[in-house]
């Protein structure tokens, strides 16, 4: 039967072409639009470790007090005192403070680079490449005992060492950096995780991965100093370039990450923070209740409003613009069916059952939804490739073609349409054959 | 011609007509809200920084193998490297005038404090961001001095903790939100150390670096200060026409004196302001892109929409048309019919349409960064969809028009 009901629907699609073709390119659009958008909305707003997001936390600690609060919130980010308390203490299965480096990469005689490079990195502890599962080509990330010696190790990204040593295992060989030697203990594998959550500004898109990672306490005790923002309390002032006025001010600045691996973990970590923050309040260095948080990663990209608000309505508005083309299309519909009013009550009469007619209908909605996902998928191709025209490269590039967005595209035009097509096949189905075999 | 037979004839096709009705409000409501997006980024991207624009060059650039440390012989090292670079800069043959500065418009690296009236920084505090900078700023930028005077040389302090300066510049918006009366010139206010500055100059405008929207946009503050840090940032003014030359001769130039710099990306490197103020308004300037491409296509389908539900109810009354026709009905009438029958429906939409814009508009605001929409947006695009509307009915109008009165003789 549906062999039959299919041919019927190409029949009287064929016989208003005009009107058929109105309706498919009104679903090719909207869901084309929706599709578009939101393929920037997943890109953007997708977990950046979604196999361990769940036990990534960042402690967030009020050291400004009430009167600095944003939302009653404690800032974003951790002074110094506090990450090197935490740090101190170890309470998490792992952890570490992270904050922004740019340090230079140094022309060397042999390198191929001639002139200084500035290198996008991060100073870290040994247990970051572990927590977050960092993946090497060579070697690894340093050791706990690196960390506390201070040592001038670094982890190299795959294109740092490609454009340094021409690729292959650099392990051990030394990096000019800011002019250091830095002994090279691992190169990662392409790493950028996006948005780059273990960013003090909460998280941003990048094209590239970083390119060096150095330890902490060693970048510290160098003065290699924080080459991202910093944060003050109202009216207190911003030590800006002078980076050990940076560390003894209770400017925000760093970055903390915790792993915690059960629920109960996250439990006593929140109580410890608690604690800690009571004692620095008996200490006299807080004078207000503790406020702290503890989110995991999805929860602080959400509290960061990670994905910009363009970027939402944009996906808003176009969905908009589905649910109009949808109701022109049940509008069509409505009029094409119910102009063949003789046709259903010929067909009734001749013994045909509602349900017939309800088939009927329904898969010439269906040839419309196939036909509309097919310009949709067109359309859709179409917008994410032109989104750089529209979009900052970091985010366009986030925008990806797949077989789960193409197929979703799919689905959407058929499903949507069918949605569309209940209606006017009900009203279809309902047709008194008496009454319209009389009338004419 | 009265209205009742043609609201009688709509009661008959309910759900057609409110399908249609649901149809140009969804529009209207969407349309109204895109155009609303679509004007404030426009204005957003047109509005001028107070600088002369054209002919203006930003460097951002550092030293890496500059000395580290914050003693005193290493910020003299730095500041004579940058006092060199200044004085290269000046002796290129397309460059016109030459400054420090630690920003620009639109850069968005920034530094921002509060000055306020009083040295215990209580009270009426007003939020700004600072240029810290030399005597040729001003000058170079091309800002307008409304009244006051420019730095003098003997005012511009070197060195690295920003000290508030004992005299500073401020934008209009800063002086004025400070001193209602517009008696600012001279007046001692503080800034963040909790120091005394004297207001020296006011500038008409000039834009803070920040780019994303704040209510402070034009608060900036120009501090006699040069900056000693391993990086610098200077200003240049192209001789008139010369901006593509003048970068080269730069980039050449800086190279020369000192090959060991960094000029990173995106931020630093040698950049011409146009496209810097390109690259800051590229999201606003797509957003207004994609929704007047909404736009488009939702007015396209809403036509196509009358005019296809029109077309059909032409269809179906072609018999009655022709027995209108042959009744004594004029051409114009049956026209008008369709006219104005569109026009009740249209009508409808869009007053349901004002209601839905004003909902999204409410939406939009509490859940995103969004501001009211004014009225004369709903009003426009009241008017815009009638039109719409007439418009699309004309052609299945003009054809129900033509039915000959003969049809109301034939069987169907």
């Amino acid at each position: 039967m549906f062999g039959y009901y299919l041919e019927l629907a190409v029949r009287s699609l064929r016989r208003s072409p005009g009107l058929t073709a109105l309706m498919i390119l009104s679903i090719g659009f909207g869901v084309a639009a929706s599709m578009t958008t939101y393929s920037v909305f997943r890109g953007l707003s997708g977990d950046p470790i979604p196999w361990k997001s769940s036990r990534l936390f960042m402690p967030q600690i009020d050291s400004w007090g009430p009167g600095d609060r944003f939302h009653d919130e404690p800032p974003d980010a951790l002074d110094y005192a506090d990450a090197m308390a935490l740090m101190r203490q170890h309470r998490a299965t792992r952890q570490s403070a992270i904050y922004p480096i740019g340090p230079s990469l140094m022309p060397t005689n042999t390198g191929r680079n001639r002139g200084p490079v500035e290198l996008d990195g991060y100073a870290v502890y040994s247990e970051f490449f572990p927590m977050l599962d960092v993946p090497f080509h060579y070697g690894n990330g340093w050791s706990v005992d690196d960390d506390v010696s201070q040592l001038p190790v670094a982890v190299i990204s795959d294109k740092l060492n490609q454009q340094v040593f021409g690729g292959g295992n650099s392990v051990g060989k030394t990096i000019d950096i800011d002019n250091h030697d830095y002994r090279i203990v691992g190169v990662m594998r392409d790493w950028n995780l996006q948005p780059r959550f273990f960013d003090i500004e909460g998280g941003y898109y990048s094209v590239d991965g970083p390119d060096v990672f150095l330890s902490f306490r060693h970048s510290v005790a160098i003065n290699m100093i924080n080459a991202g923002w910093d944060g003050c309390r109202k009216g207190a002032s911003d030590p800006q370039g002078d980076f050990v006025g940076l560390q003894n001010s209770d400017c925000v600045w760093i970055a903390y990450m915790a792993e915690l691996d059960d629920v109960a973990a996250v439990q006593r970590y929140r109580q410890y923070l608690d604690d800690y923050a009571s004692e620095q309040q008996k200490a006299g260095r807080f004078r207000w209740a503790p406020n702290n948080r503890l989110r995991d990663v999805p929860a602080f990209l959400d509290h960061e409003h990670i994905v910009p608000s363009d970027t939402k309505v944009s996906l808003l508005v176009a969905q908009g613009l589905l649910i109009v083309c949808l109701v022109n299309t049940v509008g069509l519909l409505l009029a094409k069916f119910l102009r063949r009013s003789g046709e259903i009550a010929v067909r009734r009469a001749l013994g045909a059952s509602r349900k017939a007619i309800y088939a009927q209908f329904l898969t010439e909605a269906g040839v419309i939804g196939v036909g509309g996902g097919v310009l949709g998928l067109l359309f859709t191709i179409m917008g994410v490739f032109s989104v750089d025209q529209v979009l900052p490269a970091s985010y366009a590039v986030l925008a990806r073609i797949d077989p789960s967005l193409l197929l979703l595209t799919l689905l959407l035009a058929v499903t949507a349409t069918l949605v569309a097509g209940v209606y006017p096949t009900y009203r279809a189905s309902r047709v008194q054959p008496a009454w319209q075999l009389k009338a004419s | 011609m009265t209205v009742h037979p043609i609201v009688a004839a709509l009661r008959r096709h309910k759900a057609a007509v409110l399908l249609i009705v649901l149809q140009i409000a969804l529009t209207l409501a969407i349309v109204a809200n895109a155009i609303f997006i679509i004007g404030q980024r426009i204005e957003r991207m047109d509005r001028p920084t107070g600088a002369d624009e054209n002919g203006l060059i930003w460097i951002l650039q550092g030293w890496p193998a500059a000395p580290a440390g914050d003693d005193a012989a290493t910020i003299e090292q730095l500041d004579a490297l940058q006092r060199t670079d200044l004085a290269t800069l000046r002796s290129l043959p397309d460059v016109q005038d030459v400054a420090a500065s630690t920003s620009i418009p639109l850069l968005s690296g920034y530094t921002t404090g509060d000055i306020t009236l009083n040295a215990d920084q209580k009270g009426l505090s007003v939020h700004a961001a600072y240029y810290y900078c030399d005597q040729h700023l001003r000058p170079t930028l091309g800002l307008q001095l409304i009244a006051g005077r420019d730095f003098d040389a003997s005012e511009i302090r070197h060195g690295r903790a920003h000290a508030d300066s004992p005299v500073i510049i401020v934008s209009k918006p800063v002086a004025d939100a400070l001193f209602p009366n517009g008696d600012a010139l001279g007046q001692t206010v503080y800034q963040d150390d909790g120091k005394p500055s004297s207001i020296v100059g006011i500038v008409e405008r000039l834009q803070t670096p920040r780019r994303s929207e704040s209510t402070w946009a034009f608060n900036s503050v120009l501090e006699p200060f040069r900056d000693d840090e391993s990086w610098s940032g200077y200003v240049v003014r192209a001789r008139p026409g010369r901006v593509q030359a003048a970068m080269r001769e730069v980039r050449q130039a800086l190279f020369a004196v000192n090959p060991m710099r960094l000029m990173p990306g995106p931020l630093g490197g040698i950049h011409a302001f146009t496209e810097m103020r390109a690259r800051a308004y590229r999201s606003d300037r797509g957003m207004a892109l994609l929704m007047s491409v909404i736009c488009v296509i939702l007015l396209s389908v809403t036509a196509a929409g009358i005019v296809g539900l029109t077309s059909f109810w032409v269809g179906q009354r072609t018999r009655q048309i022709g027995v209108r026709r042959a009744l004594g009905a004029r051409r114009i009438d049956i026209r008008r019919y369709f006219q104005i029958e569109n026009l009740l429906i249209a009508g409808g939409g869009v007053v349901a349409g004002a209601l839905f814009a004003f909902g999204l508009n409410e939406w939009l605001m509490t859940h995103y960064e969004m501001t009211r929409l004014p009225l004369r947006y709903v009003g426009i695009g009241v008017l815009a969809m009638l039109a719409l509307g007439q418009a699309a009915v004309l052609v299945p109008a003009r054809r129900a028009s033509n039915v000959p009165p003969v049809v109301a003789t034939r069987s169907v």
